[in-house]
């Protein structure tokens, strides 16, 4: 093996430093999203919602249970989530295009409970997604948990939503970042219950960022990308956003 | 069950008053238990206390508490389940212990019994025992010929001399039988059982039956019988945790191979440590499928152990742990599946049962349909360990292609929003006002009527709206009651948070 072979191999090895494995990724059915993500999102990973309103939630819960697929959803959440957020309501995740009996709820007193209970649940490979909710910024969730779930999630191919409410952006091992508000539907939407999110892609460890118009499509259980009613059209040639790899900045 | 001054040297206690406990009944105060001595200067129980202290003075009076005599009595029974799995109460001062089958293991009959009444005494109650064939025989015994033990069949012998207050019958039987010059048991046990019958009521001649063991009445177990019972004795008290689990992992070992020949699994098992100095403590796990692997059932123990509030305190050391399957059931013949759907839930089963005994049975959940209409009842949310989850339905209620018709997150109760003004006098408003915050209706979708079941009293009726607000968040408000009803503005609450 010559050098200029062996230092790419080396860089390719520290690009992928910290990254899950390699597993086949799930769609999101967003375009655009799917494009940044490449490809969609990759199970056995790490991702951080960060809600702004009463939104994130229901983002954080459909993303979940496109990751889950059929296999079994555990959410997570601490009494304080339902008091405030609302408890989860198993015909409204029906209604989504979810399924009800895939959904497995673990109810913890408090934050630091809840991360035992997803190191838990992230040791067995049979678990489809974790969705795991948070108020706030406390204490056990530092660096080394998040980077603990991120390494427990890569060893079993579980992909964990770690929902932070009310809390700030701060140093993290999540593979993505996302800032999720709700935003209102097109004036000409008829079907204007379906909900859409305004979803910033806030950091990505391995590739672009972007912002996506995202629509829920409950009767083929994906996202779709919303009328946003702007003059710019999707490229029908074309893809919207080049490929990840394609792009410098 | 009588505590005796310990602590205090005969010659001390001679100086002071005797004690008496004094109890509130027919709005009069009676002597309830007495000290020896007090019984020496001839007081006696049930008399008034008044009657008492002019009889002696200086008394000590103290009024019972019932209360702590029940728990001091539990906490015996608790104690005396390491001779037998079958105690039972006599309230307020009695214990029957179930020793069938169990007397060989302390040594027989007469050292078992010499065996609990000193153990019992060691920790300074005054105790008196007696075995007999049947409950009933045994307590009499134990209260008017303390120590005796009768062989199988000869309980009518014994019983015979005992005077008719052994009988523990009320106040108007005893009168009756005295008027008839029946002073001893034997006396009353040669009448005729049909005599006996219509003068004191059938209860009693059964007892007496029972007492004769003429007859036989089951006792009233204070905890469930395990199904299977394995424990281990220690000659020393054991503290250090690694001979616990030692100890705990080979009775599981033993449970097992029993479980496995009779071809069951273990759904609830029970450890209990009982300490040197009379304290048990119990811990018990559940599982969602009938479990036979020793490994498992340690690691859950441990895990349970492990959760405690307060940990398990060894103090001096455990001289007894017993390891119990109170609920055992049969499985399912093991088949090896090569089929990973059926391995996969069975791993999720085993994942639930962990959560299940780490943070509590009803913190981890699954829902079940429920055929009604009022939305915070459609999914009834029940311990995932206990129900089997295939098979039942969820009712859809959004046509194919809609927007969903239900919130995915329901608040735990409504809340109330000020609204303002409809825009139609029947529909949602035009604000709200919810948590400080104003909300701008955009878009609105209703009403969808829902009203309370017929069957039910105080009915209600609501009319649920979709709203979309300007900045694009979904709630589901509803309005209370009709519209101008009684010319009252109705109320609006805020139930759900579509997305």
């Amino acid at each position: 093996m010559n050098k200029s072979a062996k230092l790419a191999e080396l860089r390719h090895s520290l690009a992928q430093y910290g990254l899950p494995p390699d597993w086949p990724a799930v769609a999101t059915g967003h375009p655009q999203a799917d494009a940044v993500l490449g490809g969609g999102l990759r199970p056995g990973s790490l991702h951080e919602i960060f809600a702004k309103g009463w939104s994130a939630g229901s983002f954080a819960a459909l993303l979940a249970v496109q990751a889950a697929g059929s296999k079994p959803l555990f959410w997570i959440r601490p009494d304080y989530e339902a008091m405030e957020y609302g408890a989860v309501s198993p015909n409204g995740l029906l209604e989504l295009g979810g399924d009800p009996r895939q959904l497995i709820l673990v109810r913890t007193r408090n934050a630091a409970d809840a991360l035992a209970a997803a190191n838990d649940v992230l040791a067995s490979p049979h678990v489809g997604a974790l969705l795991l909710e948070v108020e706030g910024m406390p204490k056990c969730l530092d660096l080394v948990a998040s980077r603990r779930l991120a390494l427990a999630a890569g060893e079993n191919g579980v992909t964990v939503f770690l929902l932070r409410n009310g809390a700030q952006a701060e140093p993290s091992a999540a593979l993505t970042r996302w800032q999720v508000t709700a935003a209102p539907s097109h004036p000409g939407d008829d079907d204007w219950g379906n909900p859409v999110f305004d979803a910033r892609l806030t950091r990505h460890r391995a590739g672009g960022l972007g912002n996506f118009l995202m629509k829920w499509n409950p009767q083929d259980a994906c996202f779709e990308t919303a009328n946003s009613g702007a003059v710019v059209r999707t490229p029908a040639d074309r893809p919207a956003v080049a490929p990840a790899r394609q792009r410098r900045a | 069950m009588r505590p005796r001054a310990k602590d205090a040297p005969e010659n001390i206690a001679q100086f002071k008053a005797p004690l008496v406990i004094s109890h509130k009944a027919n709005n009069a105060l009676h002597v309830y238990a007495l000290e020896a001595r007090a019984q020496k200067l001839g007081l006696y129980k049930g008399q008034p206390l008044a009657n008492a202290r002019a009889m002696v003075q200086p008394l000590e009076i103290m009024p019972a508490d019932e209360r702590a005599d029940a728990t001091l009595l539990e906490n015996i029974a608790d104690w005396c389940d390491r001779f037998t799995p079958l105690v039972s109460l006599d309230s307020p001062d009695g214990l029957f212990l179930d020793i069938t089958g169990a007397a060989h293991l302390f040594g027989g009959e007469t050292a078992m019994l010499s065996m609990v009444t000193q153990r019992i005494a060691g920790q300074g109650f005054a105790v008196r025992g007696a075995i007999a064939g049947t409950s009933l025989a045994a307590r009499a015994l134990a209260r008017h010929a303390p120590g005796s033990i009768v062989p199988p069949g000869c309980e009518a012998e014994k019983i015979a001399p005992l005077p008719i207050t052994a009988l523990d019958c009320d106040d108007k039987s005893l009168r009756a039988l005295r008027h008839a010059g029946l002073k001893t048991i034997g006396m009353v046990a040669e009448r005729l059982h049909s005599e006996l019958s219509e003068r004191l009521g059938k209860p009693f001649v059964t007892r007496l039956r029972v007492m004769l063991g003429a007859e036989e009445q089951p006792l009233l177990p204070r905890r469930p019988l395990p199904d299977l019972m394995t424990e281990q004795r220690f000659a020393e008290p054991v503290v250090t945790e690694k001979i616990i689990s030692a100890s705990l992992l080979s009775m599981a070992e033993c449970l097992s191979s029993i479980l496995e020949r009779e071809g069951r699994g273990a759904r609830l098992l029970e450890a209990a440590f009982f300490r040197a100095d009379g304290k048990v403590e119990r811990i018990a796990i559940k599982t969602g499928e009938p479990l036979r692997d020793p490994k498992v059932m340690l690691r859950l123990l441990r895990q349970k152990l492990d959760a405690l509030v307060d940990p398990l305190d060894p103090g001096f050391g455990f001289d007894l742990i017993r390891l119990e399957a109170v609920l055992a059931e049969e499985t399912k013949p093991a088949t090896v599946s090569f089929d990973s759907d059926e391995n996969a839930r069975r791993q999720i089963g085993y994942l639930i049962d962990r959560l299940s005994i780490r943070f509590g049975e009803h913190r981890v959940q699954r829902f079940v349909p429920q055929d009604t209409h009022i939305p915070e009842c459609a999914g009834v949310a029940v311990p995932a360990q206990d129900h089997d989850f295939d098979g039942q339905p969820w009712p859809l209620k959004r046509q194919s292609g809609d927007p969903p018709r239900r919130p995915l997150r329901l608040l735990q109760k409504p809340e109330e929003i000020k609204a303002g003004l409809p825009w139609a006098p029947d529909g949602p408003p035009k604000y709200f006002r919810w948590r400080q915050c104003r909300h701008d209706v955009a878009r609105a979708e209703g009403p969808e009527r829902i009203a309370m079941e017929w069957w039910r009293k105080h009915g209600y009726t609501r009319d649920y709206f979709r709203v979309e607000t300007k900045d694009g968040q979904r709630f589901w408000l509803y309005r209370d009651g009709l519209y101008r009803q009684n010319g009252f503005a109705p109320h609006w609450y805020l139930q759900g948070i579509f997305a």
